[in-house]
Parts: structure tokens; sequence; C-alpha cells
């Protein structure tokens, strides 16, 4: 017996819709947790990023124990918030005496786990400890620009996650057109070492220039934190396959020379090359030609046989 | 893609993205403030490349300011849900599609030619209503005792259960596919194994952990290599059941384990313990067993005894 349950309002069936799987999807959302205990420098990571994502991001205030991001059982409960809240990436602060000041980034597709990043913060200075000019101050849910530096992005395969990682959680929605005078932040990581990345979040100042081309000048506003790698977990080789498809990959190939027909059917069109006649010699099928060569070729055996025999015989 | 000496910056557009991979920051520590700046200073210039190509963009002017058209972003990233799976279509749309049956379009308002009027096709007041229709002329082939009006309401009711169940079965086709239309779940109420009709009574969150722990500590050894699924509960009572008797009797109460062998050999010897113990089958098992013990075995492992062969004989003064 099945049961058919459809939403009884209209509301309830428009978020079913805008949640459902498509073609072009929308931007991901951000959810923010953290577990049994946090420290100060943290929690405060954790509300600024918050206050970064605004329109994107969900906090819980909560503490949760039961989760544990690289054991086996313990992402039950964070799929489970992923499946609630449709948010597809999540960052989870939790501190302990092993891993002081530590987030987890991770990415779900799906609603199960994705990959994971564990980074531990360090230097971390809030936004509230910067002093610059309110009037330069990015408004709230604007595109920023992304910028990473170093060699470490290329070469070490833990940064060159935490850049793919970094750039999912900061990208926002992607939009066809864009406001030029709503561009006023820029997220600037760069790899230090190999192992650690300063990020920081700046302010756009567009200064005159001679071109249409202003001068670009960043100041820093927002909170600025070393991150030092720890753990990862890459996905699965036909995980990621599977994420990666998009529909554009192959353009449908056309089908040449063939076309349908309501009353003949599937048709389809041979091209030959043109035959020169007369140009090519005939093969002469001839019985006459046939014998000789076969008593030709027997002769020849002959001759090769007693010339080998001979070269015995001298042995 | 900007050249600037040997710096070749990747920059994506789409996503405003710019990345220097040919920077090498100094491994000897300066000092915070000068790794700042410099980080910084690295970053202007990545956002001023990508501003170039920005800016060059043909922008169309609007209130709030010049927009520009952005190209779709290049670096990959992995979607969040995985890709729509094309819906099958349904029974009247291969039909339709067969028969070569267009879709037409049709208006809300019809004229009505029993009214003179033009009113709605759906709804109060309505074109074609069956509640209206005031006379039904009697056809040859009607039967004299129906109902011609209960029976337009019979044929109604029958259709829309038909296309009910239609509607249905479309959607487990769907459902099959995998590409059921997001605002419906479907859900299965009861297995198809029972035969019954009744659906089955919702069972509470404690009684399914009791089934489950019973389930558990049913194997032969209580439950314990079983392969737990993530996330599971260890069950409430682990191992196997076992009930022991106390073995110092308590005072004032009769001594539970002399009572239980008492009662077992009470029903054994009393009169009719023949009811209880098949003695004809108890005395052939007995007899069997002794046989069995005596007589030579059918072990061909084991040597048999020569029955014929008498020891040596062994020297008594020894």
């Amino acid at each position: 017996m099945m049961e058919i349950r459809t939403p009884k309002t209209h509301k309830a069936k428009r978020v079913l819709e805008k949640r459902a799987p498509k073609l072009v999807e929308n931007g991901k959302k951000t959810l923010i947790l953290h577990g049994t205990k946090t420290s100060a420098t943290l929690s405060a990571v954790l509300m600024e990023l918050y206050r970064l994502k605004k329109g994107g991001a969900i906090k819980y205030s909560r503490r949760n124990e039961n989760i544990r991001p690289f054991e086996s059982g313990g992402e039950t409960s964070l799929e489970f918030f992923s499946l609630k809240t449709d948010c597809s990436i999540f960052a989870y602060g939790s501190h302990t005496k092993k891993r002081p000041d530590n987030l987890v980034l991770g990415r779900m597709y799906d609603h199960h786990v994705y990959d994971l990043i564990e980074v531990g913060i360090e230097n971390f200075k809030s936004l509230l400890s910067f002093s610059y000019d309110k009037k330069i101050a990015p408004h709230e849910g604007s595109k920023p620009f992304i910028c990473f530096t170093g060699e470490g992005f290329e070469n070490v395969p833990e940064l060159k996650q935490l850049k793919e990682v970094l750039t999912d959680l900061f990208r926002g929605e992607v939009v066809d057109n864009l406001n030029l005078t709503g561009l006023d932040r820029a997220y600037i990581c760069s790899a230090i070492s190999p192992t650690k990345v300063f990020l920081t979040h700046c302010a756009i100042k567009l200064k005159k220039s001679g071109t249409i081309v202003p001068r670009i000048e960043l100041v820093e506003v927002g909170p600025s934190m070393d991150l030092v790698i720890r753990r990862n977990r890459l996905p699965n080789e036909g995980l990621r396959k599977e994420a990666m498809k998009s529909s554009k990959d192959k353009p449908k190939k056309k089908v040449k020379n063939v076309d349908q027909n309501d009353v003949l059917g599937k048709r389809g069109r041979i091209y030959i090359p043109e035959q020169e006649v007369g140009k090519n010699p005939l093969p002469d099928k001839s019985k006459g030609v046939k014998r000789e060569r076969r008593e030709g070729k027997l002769k020849k055996n002959k001759e090769e046989g007693s010339a080998s025999k001979k070269l015995k015989g001298s042995e | 893609m900007d050249t600037e000496m040997d710096q070749i910056y990747q920059i994506d557009v789409g996503n405003l993205l710019a990345f220097n991979p040919n920077h090498r920051f100094p491994s000897a520590p300066s000092s915070r403030e000068e790794l700042v700046k410099e980080c910084v200073t690295e970053g202007t210039k990545l956002v001023q490349a990508i501003a170039d190509t920005l800016f060059n963009f043909p922008s169309t002017e609007t209130v709030d300011g010049p927009l520009v058209q952005l190209p779709p972003p290049t670096t990959k990233l992995p979607r969040e849900k995985h890709l729509p799976m094309p819906k099958p279509p349904t029974k009247w749309e291969e039909f339709a599609l067969k028969k070569g049956i267009q879709k037409r379009k049709k208006d809300k308002i019809v004229y009505d030619e029993t009214t003179d009027q033009f009113k709605r096709r759906h709804g109060y007041d309505r074109v074609n209503d069956d509640n209206d229709i005031p006379i039904i002329e009697a056809k040859a082939s009607d039967e004299p005792g129906e109902d011609p009006f209960a029976k337009r309401l019979d044929d109604k009711k029958k259709r829309v259960g038909k296309q009910e169940k239609n509607r249905l079965q479309n959607l487990k086709t769907a459902a099959k596919a995998g590409a059921l239309p997001s605002h419906v779940q479907l859900a299965v109420t009861a297995l198809p194994i029972s035969g019954t009709k009744t659906q089955p009574q919702k069972i509470g969150k404690d009684a399914l952990g009791d089934v489950a722990g019973l389930a558990a500590t049913s194997t032969a050894s209580g439950g314990k290599f079983d392969k737990k699924l993530p996330g599971e509960k260890p069950p409430k009572k682990q191992g196997k059941h076992h009930k022991y008797l106390p073995v110092v009797p308590r005072y004032g109460v009769v001594d539970e384990e002399k009572e239980q062998t008492n009662k077992v050999l009470g029903k054994l010897l009393s009169k009719h313990s023949h009811e209880i113990l098949n003695v004809g089958k108890a005395i052939n098992m007995y007899n069997d067993k002794k046989e069995k013990k005596k007589s030579g075995r059918s072990d061909k492992l084991k040597a048999k005894k020569d029955i014929t062969k008498k020891k040596p004989y062994a020297n008594k003064a020894n």
C-alpha cells in the first residue's frame, strides 16, 4: 500500500520545490555549529563567520555532543541537520586539549558527507578590533572577490582541497549579471607555509585612475586568522565524479546523415567515393596464369630444398 | 591571464576568483605586520587584475549602477544535490505521442448554448454542470427500473476512481525511475507480505527497541558479534538470559532449587507418570546404549578386538 504525501499549502509546496535537485542549483547554505566545548576565540570565529555569510547561513547555538565528523558513526546528526535546514556546507567548531580551536569545514552531497577538512585557528583578530572608515564597510550579502596566493595551493593536496572548500564557502550565489557598484569585499588567502594559510577579509576602495578601470585599494576590516591544516578527508573517487557531473558536459552529438521520416522511417545516407571505371587494372584471373604461378612456385621450393640439403651435406 | 614579468595569474571571472601560484612567501618569519602587509599587497594586485577584465566588459546602465554580464565560472565545484532524472512519460503522454494528439489550450470562459451566456468552464455556475440537467430522455436501451440520475453519479464516481488509480500508477513509475516530482512523497504504509488489508498499528519507539533487543540476543552468541549500523545503540539486555535461583535459601522462604528438583521427581514417580514418561521408549533407549557400549563398535579406525586370542599368561611370581 502506497501513501502519497503532498503538501497541503502553497507555501510548503514552494519550499519543497526550492529544495528539490535542479539542473542549475541555488547557492549553498552554511550550517554553523559547535561541539561540547568551545573557547572564546572559537565562538568569536563562528559568530563572525555567520555575520559574513548572513543571508546564506544558519547558526545553531546549542552544543552538540554526538557529532564527530571524522568518525564513521558521528556524522548522522550532521546529515540530519543538513537535511532539515537544506545546508550543504557546514563549519563545526570544537575545542579540546589535543586540538585547540578546531574548525572542521565540510561539504555535503545529497545530504551525505562529501569531504572534510580540519583546521586549527591561530592569531585570530576579531572584526571589532579593526578600526576603519564606516563608509567603506562592506554591505551584507555582496559578492566577494576571492584571492589565493602561494605555490602551496597548487602543490600540496590538503591546501588544494582547502582552496576548493574556501571558494565554495565564500562564493555565495552564482549570478549572471553583476552590479559594479556593489563590489565591496575581498577575501585574501595566502599560503605562508605548506601547512599554514593566512586568511583575511578586506573592504574595497575604488579610486579614480585615468582609465575606465578604477584603482583598487584594500583595507583590512574583517576577521583575520591563521589556519593550520590538521586532518582532512578527500571524497570517494566515484562520488567525486558523480558530484562534478554537470548537464553541460557533453553536448548532444548531432548525428549526421540520418533523418527520420514518418512515412519511410529512419533513413541514412551513405557517401561512396567516385568509382573511376577503366582507370584501375583488372586482376588477371585467367586459368592459364594461375597454373603457371603454381608451377613456378614449386620449382622455386625445389631449388631451395636442394640448396639447403647441400648445405647440410657440407656440414 | 595577466602577464607581469613571470607572474601569470589564474583568473576565474565568473567566480571573481584569482590565484597567483608563483608567489613565494619568505620562509624566514619576518614580523607579523610585514607578513600581513605583504599578503594584502599581493591580494590588491590580484583584485586589480580581476577588476581590469571586469570593468572592460560591455555594461548596461541601470538605476542602481552599471550592470555587467558575467561569464559562467570556470572552476569546477561539486554539486550539492544529484542531477535530476528526466521524468518518464505518463501513460496518456505515451498514447498521445503515438496517436499524434496535440495539446490544446482551453479557454476559461465558454459560451453556454442553453442559457446564451458566457460561463466559466470549471467551478461555480459552470457550463455543462451534471447537477443542472432537469430531464433525461429515456433511450430504447434503458432498463425500466433504473434511475438515470443515480447512474450518472455512479459513472462519475467510477471515472474519478479510475483517474486516481492511473495517477498513482504514473507516480509509481516515476518513483521507480527516481524522478518523483519534488512536492510528492511516496511512502509505503504496509508490507506487501501480509495478506490482511488492514493497516498495521504504528509501533512505538520503546516497542521497536525491545523487539530489536530480543532479535539481537536470540542468536547463539547473545548478539555479541552482530554487525552494528552506524549510530545504533547497544541492546538493553546484553548477553544470554540466564535465570539463576539463589543458592542460599532466604529466611522463611522455601528453598527454590530444592523445590524445582522435587517437582520434577514427583512428576516422574507419581501414579500417572506413564503419561509423562514413555517407559517403553526409555527402556529401548537405555538398552541400545548398553549394547553399543558392549558389542563391537563400528569404528573402522579402531582395530577390532579379536576375542579368540587369549591374553598372554601373566607370571604370578613376578
